[in-house]
C-alpha cells in the first residue's frame, strides 16, 4: 500500500457529501442517552435523514455501509481546546494560544486556528471531530469559536463564531513567589477584590457604552455585548468553591444569562446550586492527579458521577498537559469517568450532547437526529475504551473524511519499509 | 538601667585580673588576684550522674578547684551562700554560628551557568572548602552571647555554616569579660559538612542532593589518593582536609531523609558523623537506631496552623498537621529508643524560646535527666572536651547555673549562669520578693497596691476608692521606688515616695508630695489576698496536670496520609476461578486459581486447595503480573543532576523517597516495580534505583535485593539544552554532533582508566569513571532516553565500536525507523503509548512505535515517565492493540514481562509462573480495558494496596483531619500563636525536571 505522502499538510479536505450513506446494523449511542442496537441511519447532503432501528422497512439511500457489530456515535467534541494554535509546546514560533495583555475580550482565537495543524489531524481517527478552539491567559482571555475538523481554512471550519468569551477567576488563595523571595505557601490572595471590580467596572463600562452613541468606537468594550444581550457565552475558568459563587452572583448582578463553570475543581460542593440555576460545568480530564496528598486518590475519576448525581450538566474540557496531543484520549477520559460510577451513556454524553448544548451547537451537532449535520463515525467496539476504539469509517457533515493522519502515513511507511527487506 | 550598669561595673572588677602575665601594661600597674570563691550549702548536680546535697563548690579563676561536702577553703576565698539553691553545669550548644558572620551571596548578575571552580589552587569545586576557618570570621557578638547566657549556656561550637565541606568549628564560652585568648577553648574543634552549596560560588556543579553526595565521596576518595602522595599538583583543600583527620565530623543533615543519607557515606568511609537533624526524626525511628549515629537535634517545634478560614485550613496536608501534632514528641521518642543525641537551639530564631521549647518537649516525654546529659556531658563528649566542660568536676571551667530548684521545673528561677567564673545575673536572687496586695496610706489617704510581674520586673497597680491611677514601681538594691499622680489634681505632678526594704512583710518609707512637703508612708500587705493567690497557683497547677498528657496521633507507615496503622505482612492466599494472564506458554487461562505462599507465586492450576489459605473468590476477575514501569521519576526527591555533561557518579538510590503518595497511587493502578532514573539534562546521566512499590517500608527496603545494575543516558534536545534558554549556550555538547563526542570522550578514558586499575599500578579512584568501567565490562546496562533515528544509530555505533551493548532506548519515538538496526545490536524499546509534539524533537514520534518495533522482534515496553500515567499503564498497554494490532496478550506483556526483561528481573517477576515472585495484580475485569480497576495489588505475598482498605483509608483521613483541625483551634482559641497554612506544593518530576533546592 503506497501512499503519496504529503508531510506538512493535513489531510485533504473532504468534497461536500454528494453520495448518500447509510450505516446499518450498528449499536447506534445517540448521545442523548439512548442507545438503538441493530440500527439504521441514513444521512444526505450533509444532513441525517433517518435515525431507527435496522428492522424498519424502509428504503436505504445511497451507499450502505454494513455496520454490524460495530458502533455508531455521535463525533465527540473536544471543548476548551487550544487545538490549532499550538503546533510544537516547546517551539515559541508555532506558538499563538496567549496573547499579551489581562483584559482580552477582543481577542479572537478563530482567526488564528490552523486547519492544517498535524496535531488536530491525528484527533480524527479516534472520534474526536470538533473542538472549542479556546484562547489562554490574562483575566480575560478572549474569544473562542467551535469548530469541526475537516477544513480548508478557518472560515470553513467554522461551526459557531465567537461563540463565548472566556475569564480566568481568581483564586481566594494565591501562592507565595519563592523566586520572588516571597515566603512559599498558600496565603490569602489580597488582589482577589480588586481584579474582579477591575473586571466589573469594564462590564458596566462596556453596558453605557453600548447604551450611547459608540462613539469613538472602543473595541474592547464593544466586543462584550454578546454576555448581555445573550448572543454569546460567559466561560469563567474557576475552581473554588467560594470562588464559584462569587462568579455565580457575578454573573447575575450583571445580568449575564449564559454562564458556564469550566474546571469547577470544587463544583460538586456547590452542585445543588449549579443544579438549581441550570450552570453547567466543563469539568477536568478525568486522567489527572488528585490537587493533595490527603485527597482520594480516585477522585480525579469520580467528579462526573458528583455533579452528574446531583443534576449538573457537565462536559469535558481538555486543558491539562500536553493537551493538544491528548485530545485524541477525550474519548477515554468519558471512558475512565464511566469506570467509576458513571452510566456509560451517561459518560457519552458529556463529549457529545452536553458540550454540544454547553457550546451552543446542539441544533447541528450532539446527538445522532434527524435534521443534525452528519457528523459521526463508525468504531469497531466501545469508542469510550482504548481497547476497543478503533474507527473504521468517519463522516463530518456528511463528508467522509481521511482516517490518515501524519502519523499512519509514517506507520505504513516504515512497515512497508521492513516488509520488503 | 542603673543595675545593670552597677552590674556591669562590679563584673568589671571582677576581671581585672585577667591579663594576659607576659603582656606589659600602660596602664595603671600590674596586679595578679588569686582569689578562690566558694558556694556553699547548694545542692550541686556535678553531673547528670551525680548530685551532692549540701555541698561547696570551690572556683578560682576560670575553674572548679573542687567541690563535694567536705572541701578545704582556703583563706583568700569570698564565701556566698546558697542554702535552698542549686547549682548545675551550665548548658552547651555545639551546634551554632555564634559570633561568625553568614557569608555573603555571590552578587553576579550574570544568568550563564559557571561550570568551574572560582578557587585556584584549591579543589576542583568552590563547594569544598575544608580550609575553611570559622576562627578566622569569628567576632565575639555580645548581644547574642547575653541571649544564650540568658537561656543557660556557657559554651558553645560555632561555624561557618555554607558549603558542602565548610572547613572547622570553633568552641568557644560565652565569656563577655576576657578575650578571645581566654573564651576561645579551641580554635579548630570540628569538621563540618551539609548537602548544600555554598552561597558564595554560582558554580553548577551540584545542583541536586545526589550529586552532592556523590562529590563528598569522591572528595574522601581524592584525600586518601593525594596524602598517599600520588597528586602531581598540591590541592590546598585536600592537604588542609587530611590534616584535620581526627577531628569530629558534624553533618548538617535538617532533615530524616538526609539523617539517612549522610550516615550511609560515613558508614561507607568508615567515619563517624555527628549529625544535625531536622527535628522529624520521629518519621523513621527504626532507621535512625540502624545508623548508630550520634544526632545533634533542633528543638523548634511546629507552631499550629490557623485553620479558622475552612478555605485555607483545607490546604493544609495531613502530613504536615501530624508535624505540628507530632513533633514536639521527637527527643522523647529519640530518648525511649536509645539515640545518643545532644540538644542544640539552632534552627530556633532567638535562643530566648528555646527554654519554653525544652519544656514542651518535657511535657511530651522527654526526661529531665535525658534533657539535663543532653545539654551538658552529652556535647562535651562529642566535642571531646569532657574534661573542660559539661560537668563541675575539679579542672572544669566554672560554668555553672544557680536556680532555685530543680532547673527544668517551671517554676525554677535561674538567678545566675556563671562562664569561666564570670558572674551573670539573670534574676538578682537577694532580690526580696514583695508581690502581693498591699493598703498604701499616704498623706491621710488610703490606696490599694497591687505588686505583681516577674521577679526583677515588678510592675505597681494603684488604686483609689476602685478607681485607677496612674503609677510606676521600681526595685533595685534593697529600695523600692513608686511615682503616682495623684487625682484630681489637673497638673502633671508626682508623689514621689521610696522605701529600704526590711525583713517585715510591710514597707515604710519616706516621700515628697507634689507640693513639695516631705511626708512619710506605709504600705500594709494584706493577709487574705496571699490565699487567693495560692489558689490561683492550684488551679494552674491543675491545668498543667491537664495538659501534662497531650494527644499525639499514632504514626503511621509512611507517618502520611494512607500510610499503614500496621504494617501489612505476607500471607497465604487462594484466588479462586479467575482468568489468569500468565504471560507464559500457557497463555491466559479461564477459571483458574493461583496459590500465594512464602511470597511466590506457589501453584497455579484448577481446583487447587491449600490449608491455611486466605480464599479469595475470582470468579469474573482477571489477574495479571504486576505492572512495571520502567521509567518512572516517583519516589525520588532528585532526579537531575544537571550541574556536569556526565554524571555517573550520582545514584538515584541515594534519594529514595519511600513516603511519596505516589508510590501508593501507584499501587492503586497494580504497579508493583518501577525503575526510578534519573534525568536526562546530560549525556551521561546517573545511576537508577530499581524499586519494589512496598508502601510503607524504609527507601533500603524498597529497594530491590540482588539488582542488576542500570545507568541513565540521554540523546538530544534535553541534553544539547535546546529548552533551557538562551542563556544555556555554555556547555558542551550543544549539537548532537557533539554528544557522540562526550562518549568517546568518556568511554575512551574509561577503557584506559580500566586498563590501570586492572594493571596493578597506582591510580586515582574515580567515582565516574568506575561506573563507566562497569559498562564496558557488562557489569552495568545502560537505559538511554532517545528520540530521532540519528542518534539512535550513532550511540548503538558507539557502544559497538566499545565492544558493548545498549540495554534499552527509553522513550526511542523513533524507534520505528531503525527497527531493524536495533534488532541487529540487540537493543530493547521502552517507549510511550502515544505522546508526541510536546516538542521539536517528536514531530515523528507515532502510536505505531510499540507495534513496529514488537513486529521487528524487539522487546518492547511502555511506560510512564509520569505520575499520571503510570498508575493506569495497563490502559496504556490497550493502546498497542488500537494502534498497529498488538494482540492482547502480547500487548499487556508491555507492561509487565517485557519491561522485567528489560530490566533483567524476568527470572523473578513479570510472568504469573510458579517460583517467581508473587507480585500480582486482582482486577476487577479485563486488565485492558478502561473500565476496570485494581481491587488488590500484591508484593511478595504482602497486599499493600486493597480496594476496602482504600475506602477505610479516605473516612480515616478525613476523620483525623478534623480532629487535628478541632486541635488547632483550641490551641488558637487558647491564645497560642499561630501560623498561616503551609502547603506542601507536590513536585512532579519528568525527565527535565531540576530540584528546586
Amino acid at each position: 500500500m503506497l501512499v503519496s505522502v504529503s508531510l506538512f499538510a493535513q489531510q485533504t479536505p473532504a468534497p461536500p457529501q454528494t453520495t448518500d450513506f447509510t450505516i446499518e446494523g450498528a449499536t447506534a449511542h445517540l448521545g442523548n442517552g439512548e442507545v438503538i442496537k441493530n440500527s439504521l441511519i441514513m444521512f444526505s447532503k450533509g444532513k441525517i435523514t433517518f435515525v431507527g432501528k435496522a428492522e424498519t422497512k424502509i428504503g436505504r439511500i445511497g451507499k450502505v455501509i454494513d455496520a454490524k457489530g460495530k458502533h455508531v456515535y455521535p463525533g465527540f467534541i473536544a471543548a476548551n481546546s487550544t487545538s490549532g494554535l499550538v503546533e510544537v509546546d516547546a517551539v515559541r514560533a508555532s506558538n499563538d494560544k496567549q496573547e499579551t495583555g489581562t483584559y482580552l475580550p477582543h481577542i479572537r482565537s478563530l482567526i488564528a486556528y490552523n486547519t492544517e495543524s498535524k496535531v488536530t489531524e491525528s484527533l480524527r481517527p479516534n472520534g474526536v471531530l470538533m473542538g472549542q478552539i479556546t484562547p489562554r491567559g490574562g483575566i480575560i482571555s478572549g474569544t473562542s469559536s467551535v469548530v469541526q475538523f475537516d477544513a480548508w481554512n478557518w472560515e470553513d471550519a467554522t461551526m459557531r463564531t465567537d461563540d463565548g468569551i472566556h475569564m480566568n477567576w481568581p483564586s481566594k488563595i494565591s501562592f507565595g513567589r519563592w523566586w520572588a523571595g516571597e515566603e512559599k505557601g498558600p496565603k490569602s490572595n489580597k488582589n482577589y477584590k480588586t481584579t474582579i471590580d477591575e473586571v466589573r467596572t469594564m462590564m458596566n463600562d462596556s453596558k453605557s457604552y453600548l447604551k450611547g452613541n459608540k462613539s469613538p468606537k472602543n473595541l474592547v468594550l464593544e466586543s462584550l455585548k454578546g454576555l448581555f444581550d445573550g448572543s454569546q457565552t460567559f466561560y469563567v475558568h474557576v475552581g473554588g468553591e467560594k470562588e464559584i459563587l462569587d462568579a455565580i452572583a457575578f454573573c447575575e448582578e450583571l445580568g449575564i444569562d449564559n454562564l458556564v463553570i469550566v474546571h469547577g475543581g470544587d463544583a460538586h460542593k456547590v452542585a445543588d446550586v449549579l443544579a438549581a440555576k441550570k450552570i453547567p460545568v466543563l469539568i477536568d480530564r478525568a486522567h489527572r492527579l488528585p490537587s493533595s496528598s490527603d485527597e482520594d486518590i480516585h477522585f480525579p475519576f469520580k467528579h462526573a458521577k458528583m455533579l452528574v448525581d446531583k443534576g449538573v450538566v457537565v462536559g469535558i474540557g481538555i486543558e491539562g498537559q500536553m493537551e493538544r496531543m491528548n485530545s485524541r484520549n477525550l474519548p477515554f477520559y468519558a471512558g475512565t469517568y464511566a469506570a467509576y460510577g458513571l452510566d456509560k451513556e451517561e459518560a457519552l454524553k458529556m463529549i457529545t450532547s452536553n458540550t454540544a448544548k454547553i457550546l451552543g451547537v446542539d441544533d447541528k451537532v450532539g446527538t445522532l437526529e434527524v435534521g443534525k449535520d452528519a457528523t459521526l463515525f463508525i468504531s469497531e467496539g466501545d469508542a469510550l475504551d482504548m481497547r476497543t476504539n478503533i474507527l473504521t469509517d468517519a463522516f463530518i457533515q456528511g463528508r467522509k473524511i481521511s482516517l490518515e493522519s501524519h502519523q499512519t502515513k509514517l506507520w505504513k511507511r516504515y512497515s512497508n519499509k521492513y516488509k520488503n527487506q | 538601667m542603673k543595675k545593670l550598669l552597677l552590674s556591669c561595673l562590679l563584673l568589671f572588677l571582677v576581671n581585672q585580673l585577667n591579663a594576659q602575665d607576659y603582656f606589659p601594661v600602660n596602664e595603671g600597674i600590674k596586679t595578679s588576684n588569686e582569689k578562690h570563691t566558694a558556694f556553699t550549702n547548694a545542692t550541686i548536680h556535678i553531673s547528670p550522674t551525680q548530685t551532692i546535697e549540701n555541698g561547696t563548690l570551690l572556683i578560682q579563676n576560670q575553674k572548679v578547684v573542687s567541690s563535694g561536702k567536705n572541701v578545704s577553703i582556703p583563706k583568700n576565698t569570698t564565701i556566698i551562700d546558697l542554702k535552698g539553691k542549686h547549682i548545675y553545669p551550665s548548658f552547651i550548644d555545639m551546634y551554632t554560628n555564634f559570633g561568625i558572620a553568614k557569608t555573603k551571596r555571590n552578587s553576579s548578575t550574570s544568568r550563564r551557568p559557571q561550570y568551574d571552580a572560582s578557587r585556584n589552587g584549591y579543589y576542583w569545586n568552590d563547594h569544598i572548602m575544608p580550609d575553611q576557618r570559622g576562627f578566622d570570621d569569628f567576632n565575639f557578638d555580645k548581644a547574642k552571647a547575653k541571649e544564650l547566657v540568658s537561656a543557660g549556656f556557657g559554651v558553645v561550637g560555632t561555624h561557618q555554616q555554607d558549603g558542602i565541606m565548610r572547613g572547622t568549628g570553633m568552641v568557644v564560652a560565652l565569656n563577655k569579660n576576657d578575650g578571645d585568648e581566654i573564651r576561645v577553648l579551641n580554635t579548630d574543634a570540628t569538621q563540618h559538612i551539609s548537602f548544600s552549596k555554598s552561597v558564595a560560588s554560582r558554580q553548577a556543579y551540584p545542583n541536586s542532593t545526589m550529586g552532592s553526595m556523590a562529590l563528598l565521596r569522591q572528595v574522601y576518595h581524592d584525600a586518601k589518593w593525594y596524602a598517599a602522595g600520588n597528586s602531581k599538583t598540591s590541592d590546598l583543600a585536600l592537604e588542609t582536609l587530611n590534616n584535620l583527620k581526627n577531628l569530629p565530623i558534624i553533618f548538617e543533615a535538617n532533615s530524616l531523609d538526609n539523617d539517612l543519607r549522610g550516615s550511609k557515606i560515613a558508614k561507607e568511609f568508615g567515619l563517624k558523623y555527628i549529625i544535625k537533624g531536622g527535628g522529624n526524626e520521629y518519621n523513621g525511628l527504626n532507621e535512625i537506631v540502624k545508623t548508630g549515629a550520634n544526632y545533634i537535634i533542633p528543638i523548634k517545634f511546629q507552631k499550629p496552623f490557623d485553620v479558622s478560614d475552612p478555605h485555607m485550613a483545607a490546604q493544609v496536608e495531613l502530613e504536615d498537621m501530624r508535624a505540628w501534632n507530632q513533633s514536639s514528641s521527637n527527643p522523647a521518642m529519640l530518648e525511649k529508643k536509645g539515640v545518643n543525641f545532644a540538644l542544640t537551639t539552632s534552627d530556633l530564631k532567638s535562643a530566648k524560646s528555646f527554654k519554653s521549647n525544652l519544656m514542651t518537649a518535657i511535657k511530651y516525654g522527654l526526661s529531665k535527666e535525658k534533657a539535663f546529659e543532653a545539654l551538658t556531658t552529652i556535647p562535651a563528649k562529642l566535642l571531646g572536651m569532657s574534661s573542660k566542660i559539661g560537668t563541675l568536676n575539679n579542672g572544669s571551667y566554672a560554668n555553672f547555673l544557680i536556680t532555685s530548684g530543680e532547673i527544668f521545673d517551671k517554676k525554677t528561677k535561674v538567678y545566675e549562669n556563671w562562664v569561666q567564673g564570670n558572674k551573670n545575673t539573670l534574676i538578682d536572687m537577694n532580690v526580696k520578693d514583695i508581690r502581693g496586695d498591699y493598703n498604701l496610706k499616704v498623706a491621710g489617704k488610703s490606696y490599694d497596691l497591687k505588686i505583681s510581674g516577674d521577679i526583677g520586673k515588678i510592675k505597681s497597680e494603684l488604686m483609689l476608692d476602685s478607681v485607677k491611677i496612674a503609677s510606676n514601681l521600681s526595685q533595685s538594691n534593697g529600695w523600692v521606688n513608686l511615682f503616682y499622680t495623684p487625682l484630681n489634681e489637673k497638673k502633671t505632678e508626682f508623689v514621689r515616695l521610696t522605701a529600704a526594704l526590711s525583713n517585715s512583710n510591710n514597707i515604710n518609707g519616706t516621700g515628697v508630695l507634689t507640693n513639695g512637703n516631705k511626708t512619710s508612708w506605709s504600705a500594709i500587705k494584706k493577709v487574705k489576698e496571699e490565699k487567693k493567690e495560692e489558689k490561683k497557683d492550684t488551679k494552674k497547677d491543675g491545668k498543667a496536670l491537664e495538659k501534662k498528657s497531650p494527644v499525639v496521633m499514632p504514626l503511621t507507615y509512611p507517618n502520611v496520609a494512607y500510610g499503614f496503622k500496621t504494617k501489612p505482612q505476607q500471607e497465604t492466599v487462594l484466588f479462586r476461578n479467575a482468568t489468569i494472564w500468565t504471560n507464559e506458554s500457557e497463555g491466559i487461562l479461564e477459571n483458574t486459581d493461583v496459590l500465594v505462599k512464602n511470597g511466590k507465586i506457589s501453584k497455579v492450576g484448577k481446583n487447587l486447595n491449600a490449608s491455611g489459605a486466605k480464599v479469595v473468590d475470582a470468579t469474573g476477575k482477571h489477574i495479571t503480573a504486576g505492572i512495571i514501569d520502567e521509567h518512572s521519576h516517583i519516589a525520588t526527591t532528585s532526579v537531575n543532576e544537571a550541574g556536569h555533561n556526565s554524571t555517573a557518579e550520582v545514584t538515584i538510590e541515594d534519594v529514595v523517597d519511600a513516603d511519596d503518595v505516589d508510590i501508593y497511587r501507584n499501587l492503586a493502578g497494580g504497579v508493583t516495580t518501577i525503575q526510578v532514573l534519573h534525568g536526562s539534562a546530560n549525556p551521561i546521566g546517573g545511576r537508577s534505583a530499581l524499586l519494589k512499590l512496598k508502601w510503607g517500608e524504609s527507601a533500603d527496603e524498597l529497594l530491590y535485593k540482588n539488582r542488576p545494575k542500570f545507568i541513565k543516558f540521554a540523546l538530544g534536545e534535553n541534553v544539547k539544552q535546546s529548552n533551557w534558554g538562551d542563556n544555556n549556550t555554555v556547555r558542551f555538547p550543544q549539537t548532537r554532533m557533539g554528544v557522540e563526542q562526550v562518549y568517546m570522550d568518556y568511554f575512551q578514558r574509561a577503557k584506559e582508566y580500566d586498563t590501570k586499575k586492572k594493571s596493578g599500578k597506582p591510580y586515582r579512584k574515580d567515582i565516574e569513571m568506575e561506573v563507566l568501567a562497569e559498562i564496558l565490562n557488562k557489569e552495568r546496562f545502560i537505559t538511554c532516553h532517545s528520540y530521532v533515528q540519528s542518534e539512535i544509530n550513532m550511540l548503538m555505533k558507539v557502544a559497538e565500536r566499545f565492544d558493548f551493548n545498549i540495554n534499552t532506548f527509553t522513550h526511542i519515538l523513533e524507534g520505528y525507523k531503525v527497527a531493524d538496526k536495533m534488532k541487529e545490536h540487540g537493543v530493547g524499546g521502552s517507549t510511550f503509548s502515544d505522546w508526541w509534539a510536546y516538542k521539536f524533537e517528536v514531530n515523528d514520534a507515532i502510536p505505531y512505535n510499540g507495534a513496529i518495533m514488537h513486529n521487528q522482534g524487539i522487546t518492547v515496553a511502555f511506560n510512564s515517565d509520569d505520575a499520571e500515567m503510570s498508575r493506569r499503564l495497563n490502559q496504556e498497554a490497550a493502546k498497542a492493540v488500537k494502534y498497529g494490532g498488538v494482540s492482547e496478550e502480547e500487548a499487556l506483556k508491555f507492561v509487565t514481562l517485557n519491561p522485567a526483561k528489560l530490566l533483567h528481573i524476568d527470572d523473578k517477576v513479570g510472568s504469573i509462573k510458579v517460583g517467581k515472585d508473587a507480585d500480582i495484580v486482582l482486577w476487577d475485569g479485563h486488565p485492558l480495558s478502561v473500565y476496570t480497576k485494581a481491587e488488590r495489588t500484591m508484593i511478595e505475598g504482602v497486599t499493600y494496596f486493597d480496594k476496602d482498605t482504600n475506602n477505610q483509608n479516605i473516612k480515616d483521613i478525613q476523620k483525623e483531619r478534623s480532629e487535628l483541625i478541632n486541635m488547632m483551634l483550641q490551641e488558637k482559641n487558647k491564645g497560642m500563636k499561630t501560623v498561616p497554612p503551609k502547603k506542601k506544593e507536590k513536585v512532579y518530576f519528568h525527565c527535565d525536571s531540576l530540584e528546586n533546592r
